[in-house]
């Protein structure tokens, strides 16, 4: 599987061989492959759950599954999706890998820590899935008390301690990061002169480091009582239940900005390489992600409008809800901004990013929706909140894992990919995505709970539409695993710079030496200065 | 890479003896204080001799009082997050019934 140009000139990949220079790697470009291939069966294993879901929607009977097991399937499905793959999507694949080289570096500043943090997700995972395969867990992603604690039949503990250990891994990669970018960069590369990817990651670490923990204090209280039955959210031995709420939102909130902020900062070099121009407004976009990391930890009330919440809490978290949406705008229209007057090229990394503009901002909108407490009253718990979260997750993460996965893919194996296809897959996945998803807007509006598998008639043509576009959503994933895995042996060989980026990453050969660099690199430009780039360009004619 | 003054000062080994006897007795009045019924006070009593020996172990087992300005804005990072969640929180479990507002 080693490329014709990796074996021309030693690099990462061709440098050692065998199963134990893998597993015990402490090279942050070979991690980066170890967690791209364990997101990637997790990500299947969560989809065929999603599948198993869509089909049973098709008729509004509930025959395919019970309603105990489609319980379940929601809950694998979530729980495989959120903490096994969105979370440590793009910064444990595309950061670990391209971080340390953005920044001139040779490596993070924790190798080791770097690897335990990759066994910890693939520990975590494992336990989780087995616990849910063989004793199954009904409880939502959301393990809200006092369902979780005190009449789930599941196994609640063994999937929660899966999710607790695979916390470490988040954590762990957070800290490595944070400090790999205070303490390692190369000579010229200050704060301001610092790719957008790299303040994205920065502002996605804090956010890993601050919030994680509270999501295992959380799982430790939810053990102690449903196994000793101390009184912390059971209002018969003096608890409260929402005071889980608080604490699991508290965490899980900012969780989706760990998810869609590496996104973002994806979409800032794409946007920036495929309109040949500097980002505009650089300084605003870079604030906008630690804005968006700190102001994300004062929201989370809003998923509590109807939890049993204050209605003055109600009130605050609202008002503070709609602050989130003014570094979010401020990243959208930049992008855009930086579109005018751009040399703007069509590749499938650009067709993604352009894809996640779109949707993002259609996710985000919908956003301010529920944050209004009197709209949330209608749509809490129905399809409309999961086809609003849908449009963030999916339509955003996914979408920019994707424009990175395809943008960096040259650089990682040396191979490119075939251009057509990938083009192909960006639109059938935003086709096939928009089909799933935007019926259950609707279908939300029109009243439709979520998490039944049973619902009335008149809702089936919309559910049917939303199967289909599973089903084309599904094909469209399914495309850049084959053409991925066939450019390893058939892709041309990737040149150095194959989109003509400015960045380090592109200055080192493909895929990279071990160190990254031959030598360190001296930073002399700002980030994205296609000003002299293109000006040389001309001069050189 | 590493910083020489964050490393260098090291406390002496009685210092440290001082401290895990100083968190004993606290483990200690922890427990002792359980057993006696001070109402709403319980709660504060506990909670304060903890915070007493996290901030004990902060500065000597973690070295906090001869580190740099930038870890020790971290640990006040830490230290705001946390009052974040205290206090947000709070503005649910103070606040309800305030509004007249029937069940909220």
């Amino acid at each position: 599987m080693i490329t014709a140009a990796a074996q021309e000139r030693e690099n990462y990949l061709n440098a050692s061989h065998g199963l134990k220079s893998w597993f015990l790697t402490k090279d942050h470009k070979r991690i980066g492959l170890l967690y791209l291939a364990t997101i990637t069966l997790f990500f299947f294993i969560g989809g065929a759950f999603a599948t198993l879901i869509r089909v049973e929607l098709l008729t509004p009977q509930g025959n395919l599954v019970s309603s105990e097991t489609y319980n379940k399937l929601f809950t694998m499905h979530g729980v495989m999706m959120i903490f096994f793959f969105l979370i440590p999507s793009i910064p444990a694949v595309l950061g670990n890998f391209f971080l340390p080289i953005m920044i001139g570096a040779r490596d993070l500043a924790f190798p080791k820590l770097n690897l335990l943090s990759w066994y910890l997700l693939v520990v975590g995972g494992m336990f989780s899935l087995y616990a849910m395969l063989a004793g199954g867990v009904d409880t939502g992603w959301t393990f809200y008390t006092p369902y979780s604690t005190t009449y789930s039949n599941g196994y609640v503990i063994a999937t929660a301690l899966g999710i607790f250990i695979a916390g470490f891994s988040s954590i762990l990669t957070g800290l490595n990061f944070i400090v790999t970018i205070h303490r390692m960069r190369a000579p010229g590369m200050t704060w301001f002169r610092m790719p957008l990817f790299v303040w994205a990651h920065y502002a996605t670490s804090l956010i890993q480091v601050l919030g994680t923990p509270v999501l295992a204090v959380t799982i430790v209280l939810l053990f102690l009582e449903r196994v000793f039955h101390l009184g912390i959210f059971d209002p018969a031995r003096g608890g409260d239940p929402v005071l889980f709420q608080h604490l699991f939102w508290f965490y899980s909130h900012p969780a989706v900005y760990i998810m869609v902020l590496p996104a973002m900062g994806v979409v800032s070099e794409v946007i920036s390489t495929f309109s040949r121009k500097a980002i505009f407004g650089y300084g605003f976009v870079a604030f906008s992600s630690v804005s968006i990391a700190v102001l994300g930890f004062l929201v989370w009330g809003h998923h509590l409008f109807v939890s049993g919440q204050s209605l003055f809490a109600g009130m605050v978290f609202s008002f503070l809800s709609y602050f989130v949406a003014i570094p979010s705008a401020i990243k959208v229209f930049n992008w855009t901004a930086t579109l005018y007057k751009g040399s703007i090229s069509f590749q499938t990394p650009m067709l993604y990013a352009l894809g996640f503009i779109g949707l993002f901002t259609m996710g985000g909108l919908t956003g301010l929706f529920v944050a209004a407490l009197g709209i949330d009253m209608h749509v809490t718990d129905t399809y409309f909140v999961v086809a609003h979260f849908h449009y963030i997750m999916v339509g955003g993460a996914i979408m920019g894992y994707m424009s990175g996965l395809h943008y960096w893919w040259p650089k990682m194996t040396g191979r490119m990919y075939p251009e057509a296809w990938a083009r192909l897959s960006a639109l059938v996945i935003f086709l096939g995505f928009n089909l799933t998803f935007f019926p259950q807007f609707i279908l939300g509006y029109l009243g439709m709970p979520r998490r039944y598998h049973l619902y009335p008639p008149e809702f089936q043509v919309l559910n049917v539409l939303s199967t289909a576009g599973a089903s084309v959503l599904a094909v469209g994933y399914l495309m850049p695993m084959i053409y991925f895995i066939w450019s390893l042996r058939y892709g041309k060989v990737a040149p150095v710079n194959p989109w003509g980026a400015t960045g380090l990453e592109w200055k080192t050969s493909s895929p990279p030496p071990v160190h990254n660099f031959d030598e360190t690199p001296v930073v002399t430009h700002d980030a994205y200065d296609y000003a002299s780039l293109m000006a040389e360009e001309v001069e050189v004619g | 890479m590493s910083d020489p003054q964050e490393n260098t000062h090291i406390d002496s080994v009685g210092t440290y003896v001082k401290i895990l006897l100083a968190l004993l007795v606290a483990t200690g009045v922890t427990t002792a204080v359980a057993r006696v019924d001070l109402g709403g006070f319980s709660v504060v009593v506990a909670l304060g001799i903890a915070s007493a020996k996290m901030v004990l172990v902060a500065l000597f087992f973690m070295h906090i009082r001869h580190s740099t300005k930038l870890t020790r804005l971290v640990v006040l990072g830490g230290l705001l997050w946390l009052a974040i969640l205290l206090l947000l929180t709070m503005t649910d479990f103070a606040s309800r019934g305030i509004l007249g507002v029937p069940g909220k």
